[in-house]
């Protein structure tokens, strides 16, 4: 007799929903189990957004402690993650805010800007200009170059574009409209290219 | 089609979610600007990059600092 299998994610629960409920029957060796599987991206999440190694790390530690808190909170109706996305993303603004005592920092006003809206540069880059650098070095290029983004569009791309979040989850987490969320991102993104072409682009008579 | 109008479907594109004649549009177009197919390279390789590279090293010691407090809040009360 031929049976019916469910659909992967429209049937079967997430994994996590099992850990959870685990870690709400007093069984914190599950939880040590979400820690493992979601510290990287909580931690660049927070890198992302304070620029300030000390704050991701003190962020991290908050709102995995602050989730492990408030659990009970947790309806289930998101997925555990966007959940602790939301958690870490409110603790990063808030120690941003802290370093810049006197200056607005908010992710949801409109960032006017010239730059991403047309680009300029047309150049083209080398096939794969990555190769060119050292991976400290790149690592150092990319990091240099996202810094410059304003404190908006980086979380948003690094919500999108880095950890993979859909537009619609990424808008709910931080409190946005979905096309707010797309027009930061088409600008994030054109910003982040024109400012990395200064690194990639091909140079005149040669291949790289 | 014009630039500006394909750089509004930009994104739609690279996360490939136009509908097949709008495509049939945006590949047109890409045929015949040189400035268009190198912001849509460079772009899709833009995000390539930073999310095939670990930017941010998780410090030594961190997650043993994190169980450590979750175990200390444990004892107050899971």
């Amino acid at each position: 007799m031929a049976t019916i299998q469910p659909i992967a994610g429209e049937l079967e629960p997430h994994p996590d929903v099992a850990l959870v409920d685990r870690v709400r029957r007093g069984d914190v060796s599950a939880y040590d189990e979400l820690v493992r599987k979601y510290e990287r991206q909580i931690f660049r999440i927070a890198q992302h957004i304070t620029q300030n190694r000390e704050d991701a790390e003190d962020v991290m530690q908050d709102a995995f402690l602050k989730a492990y808190e408030k659990l009970d909170q947790f309806q289930g109706n998101s997925k555990f993650y966007t959940w602790l996305v939301r958690i870490a993303v409110n603790e990063s603004l808030m120690r941003l805010r802290k370093r810049r005592t006197g200056k607005m920092v908010s992710i949801d006003e409109d960032i006017e800007t010239d730059e991403g809206s047309v680009p300029r540069d047309l150049a083209d880059w080398a096939p794969d200009p990555e190769q060119n650098y050292g991976q400290a070095e790149l690592a150092g290029i990319l990091r240099k170059t996202i810094q410059g983004l304003p404190p908006g569009f980086r979380v948003v791309f690094a919500l999108r574009d880095v950890e993979g979040l859909s537009t619609e989850e990424t808008a709910e987490t931080l409190g946005l409209s979905v096309p707010a969320v797309k027009s930061r991102l088409l600008r994030a993104r054109l910003q982040l290219r024109e400012r990395l072409s200064r690194y990639f682009k091909r140079k005149k008579g040669g291949g790289k | 089609m014009t630039c500006a109008e394909f750089l509004a479907m930009l994104d739609e594109l690279i996360d490939d979610t136009v509908t097949a004649g709008v495509r049939v549009e945006l590949e047109a177009h890409l045929r015949c600007c040189e400035h268009c197919t190198v912001t849509l390279s460079t772009t899709r390789k833009t995000i390539q990059i930073y999310r095939s590279h670990e930017i941010y090293d998780l410090p030594p010691g961190l997650r043993e600092r994190l169980h450590k407090a979750i175990m200390e809040r444990c004892k107050k009360g899971c």
